[in-house]
């Protein structure tokens, strides 16, 4: 066994670990724990297979950005274990099952014998010079540039979604009103009201 | 690799509508920005303005000569062309309708009509889609613009959830669909569909590759299917439609599923259309399955905008009947059908809208009772629509499922033509429903239409020209024909 297959059981090892590891674990915020971890060991193995600059991008977005937002969320969110759990064992009889049936269906079809290394042949190592990241450039601006544009447009949706879905009216904004508040006199903040004691008058 | 990259801005052209529709998106949209209160209905203009100049140049590309762009991803042909031109015109058509419904429930905002103009970008990144990764995007550029269109009421009851259950089906079946497309891309070695042609159309394919690209196309079927809303991939349809805001449902309920036919004609025809033997049968069970439960189910409606939904469903099977067949004409069929079915789809939804006024959203088959005393001249145009979409001739409905049903026996499906029927006809019953309570039925309620004029006179167009077309239906039979 080569150094890089080591490598590579270790990282698998670790990536359906930790994939697991989230699935099953009943904190929140520890399920995205193991989930940065699994998007490590999924960055490590891509760095095995060259491709750095993907590599280095999961973890900077995935890692550092979107889990990080996820973990804000979830502390923010008070989620209510005991609905979410509520039907789960009268699920998981059927979602087993069905989940068997797939993985079953699954090696079938996708397994050793269709793809395996004596069918499709392994990936070249390429040459000390490759620059994965130039090679992604050019293809990222040349050949892929009109799914480039297309993702951008999508990008632009998402911004006027949200905008649009978050930003009602001017009543929910938090806004300071300059005029208002020049003009506003003493009979608008105080308001004096006389009230009749009934102790007194019993006196 | 790195030298022999070839650009020519002269081909650019092909695409022009594309990027003239974007352009006018990116505009209206900062032009809203700066309008007061009283200036709205400029970015309405400016929609209808923007969608008429992108349907006239795609109108101008009819014609020329098959081409394709930007490394194989951007194809422009016919089909693609005359699809283009249809939807603009419906959707010109659904913004005419739509403002009204919009100024009534206190809607109207610049984001809608963006947001609108948005989707229609992404179903014509669709209709002109060469490569399964373009195909994929243009589809969530559509469903990603649908999603916040439907929750953009979001005061009114059901909306959220509609969009919701939306958001969460459609992404299991782009899940689905990407899950597809990535087996075929393993297998084949290209997302080019006509690279994916050469490669399923080759004599000597071994049994693996069938195998796996079998495996693949499941997937991909059943992507489809659940953005068609064919049975049983269904289950959104009926709630979307009627939590969604009228004008919404009518807008989701017509263009996009031209957009749909044309992505499965891309992937499905284009691109693996050698697997025919393979998928015409899943097609079969979807489509016989799509046609009994609409037709049945719609019975027990008492909300139009429901029955509506599951008379789309039955739709939805007939269109699939046309692919069922295999042949060149029976996809022109299924072509012919679906335009037709976004036809009188506008106009019932321009009737209910019609009579919408602010608080009364006349979605009940109910508040049609007594229709034909106060607005005779409208229940006639709905008389049209219902009884086109019912299938009498000589409505245009009669002949888009006539069509179907002769390229089906003449393929040899004769069973499977009689089934259709014989639903068809139980459908006739919920469309005679309506037509009973707005010509036999009164009501206490005064039924007023508050419609603006130019409402008044499209929808009127609309409807009269279902009949009229039903009586000269021949271009646009030969038309559908000439895009395969």
């Amino acid at each position: 066994m080569t150094f890089d297959q080591i490598l590579f059981y270790v990282f698998s090892f670790w990536f359906i670990a930790s994939s697991l590891a989230m699935i099953f674990s009943r904190n929140a915020a520890k399920a995205v724990l193991f989930l940065i971890l699994s998007f490590f060991s999924a960055a490590s193995i891509w760095i095995l297979l060259e491709a750095e600059f993907l590599a280095i991008t999961l973890i900077l977005v995935y890692v550092g950005a979107v889990m990080v937002l996820f973990l804000f969320v979830i502390k923010m969110l008070n989620i209510d274990k005991s609905t979410l759990r509520a039907k789960f064992a009268g699920y998981l009889p059927l979602g087993l099952i069905v989940a068997a049936i797939i993985i079953a269906e699954m090696t079938l079809v996708l397994g050793g014998n269709q793809f395996g290394l004596d069918v499709v042949a392994a990936p070249a190592r390429h040459a000390a010079d490759y620059s994965n990241i130039t090679v992604l450039a050019m293809q990222l601006y040349t050949t892929y540039v009109y799914p480039f544009e297309l993702a951008a447009v999508l990008l632009l949706i998402a911004i006027i979604a949200a905008i649009t879905l978050v930003h009602r009216n001017e009543l929910n904004r938090k806004k300071q009103s300059i005029s208002e508040q020049v003009n506003v006199q003493a009979k608008d903040r105080v308001r004096l009201v006389s009230i009749n004691s009934p102790n007194k008058e019993n006196k | 690799m790195m030298n022999t990259f070839q650009f020519d801005t002269a081909l650019l052209l092909v695409a022009l509508p594309e990027i003239f529709l974007l352009s006018s998106i990116v505009v209206i949209l900062l032009v809203d920005l700066f309008l007061t209160k009283g200036f709205k209905q400029v970015t309405y203009y400016l929609t209808q303005f923007s969608l008429f100049i992108t349907g006239l140049l795609a109108f101008n590309l009819i014609g020329h000569p098959e081409t394709v762009i930007f490394s194989n991803s951007f194809v422009l042909d016919n089909m693609a062309s005359v699809f283009k031109v249809f939807m603009m015109g419906a959707t010109m058509v659904a913004m005419v309708y739509s403002r009204h419904y919009l100024t009534q429930h206190s809607l109207f905002r610049g984001e809608y009509f963006v947001l609108v103009l948005l989707s229609v970008l992404g179903m014509m990144v669709m209709v002109s889609g060469y490569s399964l990764l373009t195909l994929y995007l243009g589809l969530e550029i559509l469903s990603l613009s649908l999603y916040t269109l439907i929750a953009i009421a979001r005061e009114r009851s059901g909306a959220i959830e509609a969009a919701l259950k939306y958001f969460v089906l459609g992404a299991i079946a782009s899940g689905l669909l990407l899950y597809g497309m990535s087996m075929i891309y393993g297998i084949s070695g290209s997302l080019n569909i006509s690279e994916i042609s050469a490669f399923a159309s080759d004599a000597n394919l071994g049994s693996r590759e069938t195998l796996i690209i079998n495996f693949g196309l499941v997937f991909l079927v059943i992507g489809i299917a659940f953005k068609l809303g064919a049975v049983p991939f269904h289950m959104w349809v009926p709630d979307v439609y009627q939590g969604s805001p009228t004008s919404v449902t009518m807008f989701l309920s017509t263009v996009p599923k031209i957009a749909a036919v044309a992505m499965l004609v891309r992937i499905l025809i284009d691109g693996l259309g050698a697997m025919h033997p393979y998928w015409s049968d899943l097609f079969m069970v979807l489509a016989l399955l799509s046609i009994a439960l609409g037709s049945v189910v719609a019975l027990m409606q008492t909300n139009i905008k429901r029955m509506l939904a599951y008379s789309t469903i039955s739709h939805v099977g007939f269109i699939m009947l046309g692919f069922v067949t295999g042949v060149v004409t029976g996809y022109g069929a299924a072509t012919f059908y679906v335009l037709v079915y976004v036809f009188m789809s506008l106009a019932a939804f321009g009737i209910i809208i019609l009579l919408n006024k602010k608080g009364f959203e006349a979605d009940q088959i109910s508040d049609y009772k007594g229709l034909s005393k106060h607005s005779p001249w409208f229940a006639l145009m709905m008389l049209i629509v219902i009884l086109s979409m019912a299938g009498v001739p000589p409505m245009l409905g009669f002949y888009s499922k006539f069509f179907i049903l002769q390229q089906l026996v003449s393929a040899g499906f004769v069973t499977i033509a009689i089934i259709a029927v014989v639903f068809a006809v139980i459908s006739a019953y919920y469309y005679l429903q309506i037509i009973k309570s707005m010509y036999f039925e009164d009501s206490e309620k005064e039924i007023v239409v508050s419609a603006p004029m130019d409402m008044k006179l499209i929808l009127s167009i609309n409807a009269i020209l279902i009949l009229v077309i039903g009586l000269f239906p021949d271009f646009w039979m030969k038309l559908a024909l000439s895009l395969f």
